[in-house]
């Protein structure tokens, strides 16, 4: 058996209003290591015992701000250096779209680490030994009584003074603690290699048994008679063919229906002498044309193919649709720059059908002629 | 445990000069009124909606306060709620103030006119909402209602002072939890009608708690400060730290609510950005507006936010006469940044924009001095008193 230390005097009371007299008269007795426990918190204790605000507030402020710094830095780099990406024609560095998400990793990082510093650094976790622990002391203040201890390690101290004063105030069962400065002193400590070992281990191997139990042991198939065939699925390896690919590719030269390859990639003048087009310039046809042409022309080209859309001077700037080179153009140039593209513009062949795109021809015909009419068209 | 006054509760006058600077302050208010509809009627008509806006949200704020009270059952308001019951009587005569404007509706309102309502798909929509009889009637409706659970709160409230009958208590509850969705309606509507409606093509689905958050805080600080002058006087003794701290938070807790919903108002709309809803805010960012706008969010926000952070600030009885002040300027500011851009011409800030508001501030206290000569100061028979007094953080 080890040396038993005296740790405190306690003394119980029965209602929240002696207590806090209890602690009123105990700070005005000059003590100073005392400490009082409740079953709920007490109103006005603080006062009572006279403890100076608490510094966890300083913690919650540093968090807060590293979360604010975080969120911000973290979007910045993101849509700034890491991916830019236009999204609605705004800015990359839209600071309004971060507000809500810096708000959210300010709340929830001050509050977390806030409760981490505080159990940590108040409660000596991963150490949870405390004299009171244990003790029938703490179990009545933890049921139905209102108990204080003042400490021995106060600079007041004298036992026989203490049990004096604590039966003047009403005080009732007054008791002493002691406690295993063995216990005590060699209790865990947060960077102990065998604590952390422990630890590690400990997530070690609930990990590999989540995923044992969950994987393996209680794995059922669920209803597998269809899904579970004797077929290659796409993108599957196959032994039956040599190069091992489950997925075949056409055999050369295969031509889907509705794909015929275009024939004048990269010869704009010959698309020109060549192409007709197939659509003449009705009502419907040229519904059609505006309605693709806002959809997929307008963005850059401007609603009137000016070349004058928002999206201005992110990019280079789209020529006018209304110039001398592009009016006198036949209908298959245009054509052939919406298939085959040209300087930046990509390709819309895979966007718009070969007939949209013809309509969209004869829509920006009726855009240039609204622009640049002709005499007769005044008549 | 402190004890009652022995004098408490008694009915006591303002003190002379008050009751007489009430009277100047609205005589002067009503004849600066008469002078601005005389000599230009539309910008009158403008600044007469701000301060109708400002007073009605003090009145539906102070009675939603006292509803708020007795839903949450809360202890420690108890012992000031007479003054918040004050402040809600002027739903009594905040109509008073809209009726010069039911005259200049044509000045005021782009939809009373006939030929842009049939030239405008979207107005001609809306129509059968914004249409002049069903406005008044919506008008009259709200303010019906508003007096009618004012009447039956205060009614119980006073009643109790000579029955100290628990069960009016019982009935008060009740009556609250009626007047919640109703209060949520009405304040919309009345936002809706009176402010969004200048602007018939925008539409804010967020508008309604914008005002209400407004709303509270106005109520709020001249409670706030109304308690805090009546405890300086004598009238209110019995109050601690503990009651002003709880006052003071709860005036931090809307600031960060009103900035909340402004934003997320903000937000949504910036981010569809939709042509139909950014003009409104891309008004309010050019010619000038913009420095009022940053203006807003420093005065409504920043500095409010900053002066009542720490706990003792929120316990200082002078701050917080100073934040209440200062809070119902910025509410005034905000309706006048809400108002004001549709009245077109700049930033109009001139003799009727700094006069105006002088009435308010006249008929809010001619209202209260004619109510604390006839009431307790203290809810004297509420079941709830004794606890409140003796309220401990």
């Amino acid at each position: 058996m080890n040396e038993q230390h005296l740790f405190a005097i306690t003394a119980l009371f029965d209602t929240p209003e002696e207590i806090v007299h209890a602690a009123q008269e105990a700070s005005k007795a000059g003590y100073t290591r005392f400490d009082v426990n409740t079953p709920y918190p007490v109103h006005g204790m603080d006062k009572a015992m006279r403890l100076k605000p608490s510094r966890i507030g300083v913690f919650a402020l540093v968090f807060g701000l590293l979360g604010v710094f975080s969120a911000v830095g973290f979007m910045t780099w993101v849509t700034l250096v890491n991916y830019p990406l236009v999204i609605g024609g705004k800015p990359f560095w839209s600071w309004p779209a971060f507000v809500p998400i810096a708000f959210e990793v300010t709340v929830i990082l001050a509050s977390v680490l806030t409760v981490v510093t505080m159990i940590v650094l108040y409660f000596r976790f991963p150490n949870n030994a405390h004299p009171l622990h244990d003790t029938p002391y703490m179990k009545r203040v933890s049921s139905d009584k209102f108990g204080i201890n003042i400490q021995a390690d106060d600079p007041k101290f004298d036992e026989k003074e203490i049990r004096a004063f604590l039966g003047r105030i009403g005080g009732k069962e007054i008791s002493p603690i002691y406690f295993d400065a063995e216990e005590f002193e060699h209790g865990q400590k947060l960077f102990d290699p065998k604590f952390l070992g422990v630890l590690a281990v400990t997530a070690l191997v609930v990990s590999a048994m989540t995923y044992v139990v969950f994987n393996k042991v209680l794995y059922m198939e669920p209803f597998s008679w269809m899904s579970a065939q004797e077929k290659l699925k796409a993108q599957q390896p196959s032994e039956l063919f040599k190069d091992g690919i489950g997925m075949r590719p056409p055999v050369e030269g295969t031509v889907a229906r509705g794909f015929l390859p275009y024939a004048f990639k990269g010869k704009p003048d010959e698309a020109g002498r060549f192409l007709a087009n197939p659509l003449l310039s009705t009502k419907e046809v040229l519904e059609r044309g505006k309605s693709r042409y806002m959809t997929f022309c307008s963005p850059c080209h401007g609603n009137f193919g000016r070349g004058d859309s928002r999206l201005q001077g992110q990019f280079p700037n789209p020529p006018t649709l209304h110039s001398d080179k592009v009016r006198n153009w036949p209908d298959g140039n245009i054509y052939h720059v919406m298939t085959d593209g040209q300087n930046i513009m990509p390709s819309y062949a895979t966007q718009i059908s070969k007939d949209d795109r013809w309509a969209i021809v004869q829509y920006i015909r009726v855009l240039q002629r609204a622009q640049n009419a002709k005499e007769s068209d005044l008549k | 445990m402190s004890n009652p006054a022995p004098d408490m509760g008694l009915r006591r006058e303002l003190p002379e000069r008050v009751t007489r600077l009430a009277w100047i302050l609205l005589i002067l208010g009503v004849v600066l009124y008469g002078a601005g509809y005389l000599l230009d009627a539309k910008r009158a008509a403008f600044n007469n909606v701000v301060g109708f806006l400002f007073l009605a949200s003090v009145a539906g704020g102070a009675i939603f306060l006292i509803a708020l009270e007795y839903l949450a059952g809360a202890v420690w308001s108890v012992p000031m709620r007479r003054a918040t019951e004050f402040l809600a009587a002027l739903t009594l005569v905040v109509p008073l103030l809209a009726v010069p404007l039911l005259f200049h509706l044509h000045d005021l309102f782009h939809w009373t006119h006939g030929e842009a309502v049939a030239a405008e798909k979207v107005l001609a929509g809306k129509a059968p909402y914004l249409d002049i009889d069903f406005f008044i009637i919506r008008f009259a409706a709200v303010f019906l209602v508003w007096n009618f659970f004012y009447f039956l709160f205060v009614r119980n409230s006073t009643k109790q002072d000579s029955t100290r009958d628990p069960k009016l208590t019982t009935n008060n509850v009740r009556l609250a939890a009626v007047f919640m969705p109703v209060f949520a309606i009405t304040v919309t509507l009345t936002v809706v009608d009176w402010a969004m409606s200048l602007e018939p093509n925008w539409y804010s689905t967020i508008l309604g708690v914008y005002y209400f958050s407004g709303t509270v805080l106005a109520a709020l600080s001249a409670a706030t400060y109304a308690i805090i002058k009546f405890h300086e006087n004598g009238y209110l003794p019995n109050l601690r730290r503990d009651h002003f701290y709880s006052l003071g938070a709860l005036l931090f807790a809307f600031i960060n609510f009103w900035a909340y919903i402004a934003f997320s108002q903000f937000l949504l709309i910036w981010y569809a950005n939709l042509p139909e809803e950014t003009f409104w805010f891309i008004k309010r960012w050019k010619e000038g507006w913009e420095y009022v706008s940053i203006l807003l969010i420093i005065v409504h926000f920043v500095v409010p936010y900053f002066a009542l952070l720490t706990q003792d600030s929120k316990m200082d009885t002078k701050r917080l006469k100073l934040m209440s002040i200062w809070i119902l300027f910025a509410h005034l500011l905000d309706l006048y940044w809400l108002v004001m851009p549709t009245y077109g011409e700049g930033i109009p800030f001139g003799w009727m924009e700094i006069g105006f508001p002088i009435l308010l501030v006249g008929l809010a206290l001619v209202v209260l001095s004619y109510k604390v000569k006839r009431n307790n100061m203290i809810p004297v028979g509420d079941p709830k008193l004794e606890r409140g007094l003796s309220f401990h953080l």
